[in-house]
């Protein structure tokens, strides 16, 4: 057999039974650490509460019901509104980034590295930095009270301020990577299509440039929109104990107030919201690339 | 009597230290197909860049329709152009595509349609059919006509096609070359093309510019390039060439001997070539204005080598027969098959053979720029 009939062989072959075989670490993988605690999570949010954790034999919706007290409702709508202004944040600071990098020439991987550069701390070491930047003492009231600019601290921590910016500084290279990914792949030529064909430099962006790059915004945003409604650490310490999110809520109930039962039914909820978000916005970009 | 459409004057582009296109100058007519002939990388697609409007000339002028045009954006210039790559909006269909241009132009909403329709017949694609096709849904050929309608459809003065049918096979490849002829003189619009590939510019073009290393090395029809090429460059891109030399001795009228290794020839000068007497000569010969005798049958008045049959090469129209001359180096012949079955080249390998041609059908070259 020639080199070049086993070279075709080996990737137009479909996947034996071994090959399949290889699927199986991962599948087992998630089968006993994603769905099985998701599936025991099911059965303990409809299941009494245990007086010190865990839960107790007997099944009701009572903790389903408790959720849409107002207090929770107003946590869970708070979360989804920063989560949304989040993304939006990320994509406008974001796209310019992402778009500069993709055209930077020889500058693009250094570029891509600074953009990818906060992964190597965790994000738990960056939430305490931003503690640094905004406290009373921090970097940006020194500056200001020694500039006399104000002669008292201006109260930045435990703001929704002090979240929101945690939350876009946390998420936003998650913007950055999928953007520069697909304006990356933009074949230079269609530009000069466009231009030659009287493409204002505006027209080029609006007509040409972010249709093509949907996809990257798309991606950006569910890699930023998810993850900050699951949230905990960001609003945990840079919110203080008046900026809670749902993740926050969660939290607590497994820890401190030990209510199991409400604590996974909380989260059922926001993973409801997550997959409601996201089907909604799959199906609408759907809707406007058929007609586009 | 209307003058040229397109003036490149002396243009120069560099890229870093590399110099790209240098000090070009050729004037274009009205109507004209030209192609920009020659090898990767010997400016012939920067130099339609920068009659694009793409890229800026570091010295020189640009003139269309008489107007300097270098400061000009591309789509101020009145061209339209068809790219390699073709460079359909993936994200459009087919009448969106051609219709692009019109709204960015402001055409008015009401004539779009009509304008487009025209446009995709004017290429040969039925409207109605591909009209609301998306162009990952075509094929090379059809993606092809749709970016030569999307421009078009601007009706430009000049028309600029980078390699356009590159990527196509070879029976489609010929087809629209002939459709591109067609189109260019139905429309009477100039078509600068670029290509690298000989046969399509001598299919196509009125006149053809035979680039290499950012200048122009000849300039003419493809009758002129072909029979007369100036250098041993052009002798060799465009068609097979045979290469001997000898040293020049005059015999006035613009005849000259050459005294070589290989013998002695007499050759003939075309006017503007420059031959200095003790100096060596390179001559060109393509292989179908050779022919072969046996070698104590010389026609009088011929030059003739004698050499032994290498090899004979059945291509069909033509029988290639390879020489390797007495002295060193082969030589290829052409001769016309005149049926193989019928009446068979006398020539079998090992013949002995003389290679002969007439003095006016060798080129005396320059030296190369």
């Amino acid at each position: 057999m020639s080199l070049r009939r086993r070279v075709l062989g080996w990737s137009a072959a479909r996947p034996t039974r071994s090959g399949y075989a290889l699927l199986a670490p991962g599948m087992i993988w998630l089968l006993l650490f994603f769905l099985a605690p998701i599936g025991l999570m099911l059965v303990y949010s409809v299941m009494k509460r245990g007086l010190y954790g865990g839960v107790e034999p007997g099944i009701t919706l009572e903790h389903y019901r408790r959720f849409f007290d107002p207090l929770y409702l107003d946590i869970l709508l708070r979360t989804i509104l920063w989560s949304f202004v989040c993304t939006v944040l990320c994509l406008v600071i974001g796209y310019p980034v992402a778009y500069v990098v993709a055209r930077a020439g020889r500058w693009r991987q250094w570029l891509l590295f600074l953009v990818v550069l906060p992964f190597w701390t965790s994000f738990l070491v960056r939430m305490f930095a931003m503690i640094f930047l905004l406290r009373d003492s921090g970097f940006i009231n020194s500056v200001l009270l020694r500039a006399g600019l104000v002669h008292e601290p201006v109260a930045l921590l435990y703001t929704p301020f002090a979240v929101m910016l945690g939350l876009v500084y946390g998420f936003l290279p998650l913007m950055i990577l999928p953007i520069y990914a697909s304006l990356e792949k933009l074949d230079v030529a269609l530009l000069e299509a466009a231009e030659v064909l009287g493409a204002t430099p505006r027209a080029r962006f609006t007509r040409v440039i972010f249709p093509l790059s949907l996809p990257g915004v798309v991606a950006g945003s569910l890699l930023t929109f998810i993850p900050a409604l699951g949230s905990f650490v960001t609003a945990d310490l840079l919110g203080g104990a008046k900026q809670v999110m749902i993740g926050n809520l969660i939290q607590n109930q497994f820890t401190v107030a030990r209510n199991w039962p409400f604590g996974s039914a909380a989260a059922f909820v926001l993973m409801g919201v997550v997959l409601v978000a996201v089907v909604g916005y799959l199906r609408r970009r759907d809707a406007r690339e058929l007609v586009g | 009597m209307i003058g040229p459409v397109v003036q490149l004057v002396s243009i120069v582009k560099r890229f870093e230290s590399a110099v790209a296109v240098d000090r070009v100058s050729v004037d274009i007519q009205p109507g004209e197909f030209f192609s920009l002939l020659g090898p990767s990388g010997c400016g012939k697609t920067t130099t339609l860049r920068l009659i694009a409007g793409f890229e800026v000339a570091d010295a020189g002028d640009i003139l269309i329709s008489g107007d300097r045009v270098n400061d000009r954006r591309p789509y101020e210039r009145g061209v339209g152009m068809v790219f390699q790559s073709y460079a359909l909006f993936p994200h459009l269909s087919v009448a969106r595509n051609v219709a692009f241009g019109l709204e960015q132009r402001k055409v008015p909403k009401a004539d779009i349609p009509g304008r487009v329709n025209r446009a995709l017949e004017l290429v040969r694609l039925d409207p109605a059919t591909y009209g609301s096709r998306m162009p990952a849904q075509l094929s090379g050929g059809q993606r092809q006509r749709v970016a030569l309608a999307r421009a078009l459809v601007l009706e430009p003065r000049i028309l600029l096609l980078d390699e356009p049918l590159g990527a196509l096979d070879l029976k489609l490849r010929k087809e629209m070359q002939l459709e591109l002829k067609a189109l260019n003189r139905s429309l009477g619009i100039t078509f600068i093309y670029v290509t690298h590939d000989q046969e399509e510019a001598l299919t196509m073009s009125d006149r053809i510019a035979v680039m290499d290393n950012g200048r122009i090395a000849q300039l003419g029809t493809p009758a002129d390039v072909y029979e007369n090429p100036r250098t041993a460059f052009v002798a060799s891109f465009i068609g097979g060439s045979n290469f001997l030399s000898g040293i020049a001795e005059s015999l006035g009228d613009r005849r000259w001997r050459l005294v070589g290794r290989h013998g002695t020839f007499v050759v003939r000068a075309e006017p503007g070539v420059m031959v200095e007497a003790g100096r060596e000569v390179r001559i060109a010969i393509r292989p179908e204005w050779m022919d072969l005798f046996p070698p104590d049958r010389i026609p009088p008045g011929e030059n003739a080598v004698p050499g032994t049959v290498q090899e004979v090469i059945y291509l069909g129209e033509t029988i290639h027969v390879l020489v390797a001359l007495d002295p060193g180096e082969v030589v290829t012949v052409a001769l016309r098959n005149e049926g193989q079955l019928i009446k068979p080249v006398p020539w079998t390998r090992g013949s002995r053979v003389a290679v002969a041609w007439l003095p006016e059908d060798c080129q005396v070259l320059e030296p190369d720029a």
